[in-house]
């Protein structure tokens, strides 16, 4: 084994070739090898009170992991990452290590911090790579007890692992055919490959847990009807799926997408296999995506990849406030994006068809730091100018989509939609619990499943009080 | 679930199914749409529900096979399996005792009006249905609307049958005559809508409309159906499908239309070929 040592550099990921990244919609990010894995193992001190644990959302034994890493005992390993979280091979590749327990990390303090992202990606992809997974969690006696979860992304996925290692009889309710939610219509290939949102659904249902596809809950079935079905509880993680658009004229011109459709379409609906996928999508030469965080990035980068000659990323602040991962604007300046900062469309024009083909922008400054403690944008007057454009693609928020709470008038809700929910995710209805971005609006994955462990927890309480 | 459990061709290349799918069966109301895609390849087909049968279990609907999706959910049969099939969405028709009402059906539109007529009868309403088809052999639904309607007018383009002409002329007649109309009901191509919301509109008579836009998703999630209603954008999907005539800009839902226009023949030929 390696001894500890903080002199050597943090091994940086291979990358997949420029060439292809190009062309395909094949995954950026390769993993580190065994020999790169036990390297980067081998800087982490295992600090007596590691700070890293601390910083990570569902608190995963870092440096027991790591430990193990470095013993070569990958599969005990995953194991130990598994205990608290059910889907390390997505976080892995997903989760903003870099702003939690990365961000802890002593050795950060003087260098660079320890790999912890891509070390929890190898172990997983260590156990992926073996067929078939096995449930690692050791079941409590069934309690026969019934609950449903609403949605299957990262929330509910991660609410019906714990429910299930608890011993519950969980359903997932899924309003899409296919489970992952946005893992699975949001997120691409390059940057998740649906192989490893599909073996860690795989890894949920191999605990106990179904899956329904095709029910939406609030149209299939009511909130009232899942608890006449017998459910004794509900967990709601149905996402913030609804997209904002910019509210401009010209905006529902033909060649205008929000990034939800762009993605939806090519992610779940395969839309780049066209015509053997039977969904189409229109990527014109010239695309301006609009917005500057993952979702913009995401779609700027699979709209070159579906063969766009020009690709510009619009954004109204600068580079320094992108809400992006910082890894996503290197992996998209590398391959090609523009960047036009501090610029904002006002208004689109399209041509005799209904097709956009300008969008015209103004120039903002940066002014006083707003609520978000960022400087707020201000348009320059005047500055108006056109950029010539073949596809629109908007990405600058989604909001709640309101279906379950139509049906269930006892669902208390804020005024942007989102269910109001106490510290452990309870709603204002008994036995029914929420997390994910229906609760909170638009964060992390990894901030999803904290809520989705917290709200198993709360509801374990509950049912032993009503006992 | 999701057996189709009839198959019937009601005219050259409209067919209808009777699908197993009980939860859908039980809350569908007249207005609802389902959504369904027939193998992991295929796109996401949204329909109109036709009828509905809770105690069986089924629900009924009518579809034009007129694009390559549509052609391949026409080759199944009875005793096939939908792969997937989801419902029901959108809101349903407003049912109401209004008086008396004009129901307008185009092509396949008859079909989807039936459920709306039924319903607006059984609230008390009189109710005069008009349906057309480009000629006798397209027309759908007549003996059930007859049933259902207090009058019935049957129109083809050809005059091959019933007034030759199109729906909008019968309807243009009972507007000019003066006879009470308290709301018209349009289901059918946009371009009809079209015609029929600018027919009623200088004689200030509600127009209800249920828009077809292109969906993927249908739950609210994709923005793919927006349509302008009063100037504001709004999700056929959620907000809809049904809207004030009126208010609708029938030019930019017609220009969305033909977004794929392209594409759409692209796959026309590879089924032809065989290929699809």
């Amino acid at each position: 084994m390696a001894k500890p040592d903080k002199l050597i550099p943090k091994q940086a990921m291979p990358k997949l070739s420029m060439e292809e990244r190009r062309k395909t919609l094949k995954e950026v990010a390769l993993g580190f090898s065994e020999d790169l894995a036990l390297v980067e193992a081998s800087r982490c001190l295992q600090c007596a009170k590691p700070k890293c644990v601390e910083g990570c959302p569902v608190n995963i034994d870092i440096p027991a992991f790591i430990k193990l890493i470095q013993e070569r005992k990958f599969e005990e390993a995953i194991e130990k990452i598994k205990e608290r979280n059910a889907l390390p091979a997505m976080c892995g590749r997903v989760c903003p290590q870099e702003n939690l327990c990365q961000k802890s990390c002593v050795l950060g303090i003087k260098g660079e911090p320890v790999a912890i992202g891509a070390l929890e990606r190898f172990a997983a992809d260590y156990e992926l790579k073996k067929e078939p997974i096995t449930p690692t969690g050791s079941k409590c006696n069934p309690t026969g007890v019934k609950v449903a979860v609403v949605g299957s992304g990262p929330f509910g996925l991660t609410a019906a692992a714990d429910l299930a290692k608890q011993g519950f009889d969980v359903t997932i309710f899924e309003a899409l055919h296919e489970p992952g939610g946005v893992l699975i219509y949001g997120i691409p290939e390059f940057r998740l490959p649906k192989r490893v949102v599909k073996a860690e659904v795989e890894y949920v249902k191999s605990l106990g847990v179904k899956i329904q596809t095709d029910v939406i809950i609030g149209k299939t079935y009511t909130l009232d009807e899942l608890f006449q079905m017998g459910y004794k509880a509900v967990f709601i993680g149905t996402g913030a799926g609804a997209p904002i658009f910019l509210g401009i004229p010209g905006e529902n011109l033909s060649g205008i997408y929000s990034a939800n459709e762009f993605l939806t379409r090519v992610n779940l609906m395969k839309a780049y296999l066209f015509p053997k996928y039977a969904t189409p999508v229109k990527v014109g030469r010239k695309v301006a995506v609009i917005g500057g965080g993952n979702v913009a990035f995401d779609s700027a980068r699979t709209a070159l990849r579906l063969g766009a000659e020009k690709v510009a990323l619009v954004y109204r602040r600068t580079e320094a406030e992108m809400p992006a991962r910082r890894e996503e604007v290197e992996n998209a300046k590398e391959e090609g994006v523009e960047f036009m900062c501090l610029v904002n469309p006002v208004r689109f024009i399209g041509d005799e068809a209904g097709w956009v083909k300008e969008m015209e922008c103004l120039r903002m400054e940066l002014g006083e730091p707003d609520e978000s403690g960022r400087r707020r944008p201000i348009p320059i007057k005047g500055s108006e100018f056109r950029i010539p454009v073949d596809t629109v693609i908007v990405a600058i928020g989604t909001r709640v989509n309101p279906l379950i709470q139509k049906t269930a008038p006892l669902l208390k809700t804020d005024k942007h939609g989102h269910l109001v929910v106490d510290d452990y995710g309870r709603t204002s209805m008994k036995f029914v619990y929420a997390g994910g971005d229906i609760t909170s609006g638009t964060a992390t994955v990894i901030e999803a499943m904290k809520a989705g462990k917290r709200t198993v927890q709360a509801f374990c309480e509950d049912l032993q009080k009503s006992e | 679930m999701n057996d189709i459990v009839s198959a019937k061709e009601l005219a050259p290349n409209i067919k209808q199914f009777e699908i197993l799918a009980p939860p859908v069966a039980t809350k569908v109301r007249p207005g609802h749409f389902v959504v369904l895609q027939t193998e992991e390849e295929g796109e996401r087909i949204p329909l109109t529900v036709v009828d509905s049968n809770p105690e069986k279990g089924t629900v009924t609907l009518v579809f034009l096979e007129i694009g390559a999706s549509t052609k391949k959910l026409g080759k199944l049969k009875q005793g096939n399996r939908i792969l997937h099939f989801v419902g029901p969405l959108g809101n349903p028709s407003e049912i109401e005792k209004f008086g008396q009402v004009v129901c307008v059906g185009g092509g396949i539109g008859a079909a989807a009006i039936y459920p709306i007529v039924k319903a607006l009868k059984a609230a008390g309403n009189r109710v005069i249905s008009i349906i057309g088809a480009r000629n006798k052999d397209l027309l759908i639904y007549e003996e059930e609307l007859r049933k259902v309607s207090d009058e019935l007018y049957v129109t083809t383009d050809d005059g091959s049958k019933g007034r030759h002409g199109f729906v909008s002329d019968v309807l243009k007649e009972l507007l000019e005559k003066g006879i009470p109309i308290d709301r018209v009901i349009a289901v059918g191509p946009a371009v009809m809508m079209k015609v029929i919301s600018n027919l009623t509109k200088p004689f200030r008579v509600k127009t209800i409309v249920s828009l077809n836009p292109i969906m993927v998703d249908a739950t609210g999630m994709c923005g793919c159906c927006r349509v302008y209603v009063s100037g504001e954008t709004k999700f056929a999907c959620v907000d809809g499908p049904e809207f004030d005539g009126h208010q609708v800009d029938f030019d930019n839902l017609l220009a969305r239309l033909r977004t794929y226009v392209e594409e759409e023949k692209l796959s026309h030929q590879m089924l032809e070929k065989g290929e699809g």
